[in-house]
């Protein structure tokens, strides 16, 4: 069976199989020969899995105790495929050992139990298992085991094209590729992707750097705006590094730093959308509330000089990121590129996540920069966020952290991700975007920054955040990327008509400066909001992250950047223990479905959608037509998470409204 | 003759298993693995399951006559039991775990043990049912297979 499995997974598997690994046997009759990794303490299941596993047509290695199965797979890295464990060990808890296994080798991990418990299925999702098998295990669930360690492959390779090694002109439309992951298609993707990964060097490509080891290049920002214009004008899913190169017409740029900026600047982009994490688990660091105030200020220096200097815009954003860093679970490596990048980037990403509702990319920049009253840091906390959930969906989801704000700009980003581009700008700009272009998404896009510029910073919304929307000059370029900074201000951003820098911002700065106004009055509901956000249960959160990560897994297109992120974002909403990441969530997936109007449904967000179901709900009203819930499909899984969303989102919902009321004030000033 | 007889016995002992729910459907999935390599994997992995849970059963009896234990390592415990009960096919027996196992969320020690004790029963008529059972298997199946 696996034989002939195998041969039609090759034929199938397509774009990922570049380095296909011609006429490897393994691939040719994939799964069989698969190594499996068995850990249980009990003698019985041991034998009995090992004998299923043995008749799936697997390679199997067993042991009863964690410690040992630990230092297996140290010694032998590329040893094993997946690894199967149990939960309740003596030596050690499953978890952990899973814990170790991710952190160390990055390797699938299967857990089971004889315990169906809710609550340890959910540790297991958010310590990110890939899969949680109840005992006693059938051998029909152990069959698709496999399905694991393609997927992960297949990110892997994905995130590894991104980091620029590959050159594939196609390496973006990957995400969309995502969804197909039909595991005919993920064998081809597997092998590449294992081969890629082991010839490169196993180690996490993804986050970079490994790449570039050529001499460091700044990223002034000069030369990300070049960079973001060259983006922009092949468009996000048609920009390869070459022809970035080539339009940015640098001396001495080289293309794998193009790449690897690419890739963090996508990252960021979808971190934007998706990311509605809490500042702590993403390294959403430019997120943080806290750094807000420090990020405002780097940015009127920067707005003034039209440029921010390299090192300091690093700095804020290191130390933007840095802070989340920190906290999050998840690697952005890259944060300091990012930072000016995202700094960049938020406008971009306005600009992109409004193509769908806007046609002028410029445009878009504009909005981006507008509703993102996030301070740089929190930009590139976005961005890397965004990035690092890897697809936009996710990012709408990591965001919980900023309730509202963080949600529109994910939710945006998230969508555009789907699309494959979007990632870059539409997921910030989608909310400010979707403001101007009608009359009504003024709601949906302020909700949409509002939450955008959460997304990055919860906290921000509360206070400093402000910061961005007194300065205007300087932060409009700032707010942009910072979505999540201002709480309340999707557009105070907008309004930072300071910034020379980006042209074709300061006449919509303009614009926004009136927004910003008007936001910077409407912040304060805002605050309220997310005051209210914060105290919403963390369970809910928890809630919201199953939910998310549920969805997530059904959702087509992004499925394997969802899972991804997911889990990552669950684990971060679930590590932040913070309640607004739900509510960000909730509230993002609601931006999100709100601003793109309708894009959004399309995304694996559905899911999420259905969870912010609530959220959006009570958004409709002000978001008016895009009905909500029309574009989410009710796929939630859980009922009781949503009813648990809808409560919450019952006690936001007067929150909210006070947020919307700005709306009137609005986003039409924004130039289309 | 006496091998046919004797597989006609084997059927119907085996088909009382199922009949009383004494054993469910995993054991056939068990049996399902066994195959020319392993002919005899179904038994091996009852004696494994009967060595390894009279140990388990010991300890929490013995756990139970002390004054300290605690519900906490009894639900340990149980929990381990269950996981191979369930494995194996042990329908009774992992009834019977549940029941105690929900007795004791309660916070019912008492309950807990007279569960426990409950669960005992149907694990000792198990393998006292089963071991004839492997036993008239083996016998028959060697004249035959070698």
């Amino acid at each position: 069976m696996n034989s002939s499995s195998g041969k039609s997974y090759m034929s199938t598997a397509s774009s990922s199989v570049l380095w296909k690994a011609g006429g490897d046997v393994v691939a040719d009759q994939f799964p069989a020969g698969l190594r499996v990794l068995l850990v249980d303490d009990d003698p019985t299941c041991l034998m009995i899995l090992e004998k299923m596993l043995k008749a799936c047509q697997y390679n199997v290695t067993k042991c009863n105790r964690a410690e040992t199965a630990l230092s297996m797979l140290r010694e032998n890295r590329n040893g094993f495929d997946i690894v199967i464990s149990d939960v309740h060990m003596p030596d050690m808890d499953g978890f952990k050992l899973l814990e170790h296994i991710g952190l160390e080798m990055d390797l699938p991990v299967i857990m089971m139990s004889a315990d169906d418990g809710k609550n340890v299925v959910m540790k297991g999702v958010t310590h990110g298992a890939c899969d949680y098998l109840i005992k006693p295990v059938r051998i029909e669930a152990l069959k698709n085991i496999w399905q694991h360690v393609v997927r992960k492959r297949k990110n892997e390779w994905k995130d590894f094209e991104q980091s620029g090694s590959v050159e594939e002109g196609d390496r973006q439309p990957k995400q969309s590729e995502d969804a197909d992951y039909s595991s005919s298609a993920n064998e081809g993707n597997w092998k590449s992707s294992k081969r890629r990964k082991d010839d490169e060097d196993e180690n996490d490509e993804r986050d970079d750097t490994s790449t570039l080891k050529k001499p460091r290049v700044v990223w002034s920002v000069e030369l990300h705006q070049q960079f973001v214009a060259a983006v922009n004008q092949l468009g996000i899913e048609k920009a390869v590094p070459k022809k970035i190169l080539e339009l940015m017409n640098v001396p001495g740029l080289t293309r794998e730093n193009v790449a690897s900026h690419l890739q963090k600047y996508r990252l960021y982009l979808r971190r934007l959308s998706g990311v509605s994490q809490h500042p702590s688990n993403l390294n959403n660091s430019f997120m943080n509330p806290q750094d807000a105030t420090f990020g405002p200020l780097d940015l009127q220096a920067l707005a003034a000089t039209g440029q921010l200097p390299a090192q300091s815009l690093a700095t804020l954003q290191a130390a933007g990121l840095g802070r989340s860093t920190a906290k999050s679970g998840i690697p952005m490596p890259l944060i300091d590129q990012r930072n000016i990048f995202s700094f960049e980037n938020p406008k971009l990403r306005f600009g992109e996540a409004q193509q769908q509702h806007v046609s002028n990319n410029k445009q878009t920049n504009l909005l981006h920069g507008i509703p993102t009253t996030m301070e740089p840091k929190q930009l590139a906390g976005l961005h890397h966020t965004a990035q690092s959930m890897g697809n936009m969906n996710m990012p709408v989801l990591s965001h919980g952290s900023q309730s509202s704000q963080n949600n529109p700009l994910l939710m945006q980003m998230a969508q555009p991700q789907a699309r494959g581009q979007m990632l870059n700008d539409s997921t910030v700009g989608l909310a400010p975007r979707l403001l101007s272009p009608r009359g009504q998404s003024m709601l949906s896009n302020g909700m949409a920054t509002n939450v955008s510029t959460r997304n990055g910073v919860p906290e921000n919304i509360r206070a400093p955040s402000y910061n961005p929307v007194s300065q205007t000059s300087s932060m409009l370029n700032f707010p942009m990327n910072h979505t999540s900074e201002l709480p309340g201000n999707s557009f105070p951003l907008v309004s930072t008509p300071g910034i020379s820098s980006l042209a074709p911002k300061v006449a919509f700065q303009e614009d926004v400066n009136s927004e910003i106004k008007g936001s910077v009055g409407f912040m304060p509901s805002y605050d309220i909001f997310n005051d209210l956000n914060q105290h919403k249960p963390q369970n809910w959160e928890l809630q919201n992250v199953g939910m998310m990560f549920n969805s997530s897994q059904h959702s087509n297109s992004l499925q394997g950047n969802l899972d991804h992120t997911q889990s990552i974002l669950v684990q971060q909403g679930f590590l932040s223990g913070q309640n607004r990441n739900s509510t960000v969530i909730s509230k993002a997936m609601f931006s999100a479905g709100d601003s793109t109007g309708h894009v959004n449904a399309q995304n694996s967000n559905q899911h999420l959608n259905s969870l912010l179901d609530n959220t959006v709900r009570v958004k409709s009203e002000r978001v008016a037509d895009t009905a909500p819930a029309n574009l989410y499909p009710d796929h939630f899984g859980q009922e009781d998470l949503m009813s648990a969303l809808l409560k919450q989102q019952d006690i936001i919902a007067p929150a909210e409204n006070n947020d919307f009321d700005f709306d009137g004030y609005s986003i039409d000033n924004i130039p289309v | 003759m006496e091998s046919k007889h004797v597989n006609q016995q084997i059927a119907a002992m085996r088909q009382s298993f199922f009949d009383e729910e004494v054993l469910d459907e995993f054991f056939s999935q068990l049996e399902q693995l066994e195959d020319q390599n392993n002919p005899n994997f179904v038994e091996e992995v009852f004696t494994m399951y009967f060595r390894d849970s009279t140990t388990l059963l010991e300890t929490v009896e013995q756990a139970m006559k002390t004054i300290s234990i605690t519900l906490a390592k009894m639900d340990k415990i149980l929990h381990q039991l269950k996981g191979s009960s369930a494995s194996v096919g042990a329908n009774k027996v992992l009834n019977e775990i549940n029941k105690t196992r929900q007795v004791l969320e309660k916070g019912n020690l008492e309950g807990t043990k007279a569960g426990i004790w409950e669960m005992r029963k149907e694990y000792d008529s198990l393998k006292a049912k089963l071991e004839p059972y492997f036993q008239l298997k083996q016998a028959n199946s060697v004249p035959q297979e070698k």
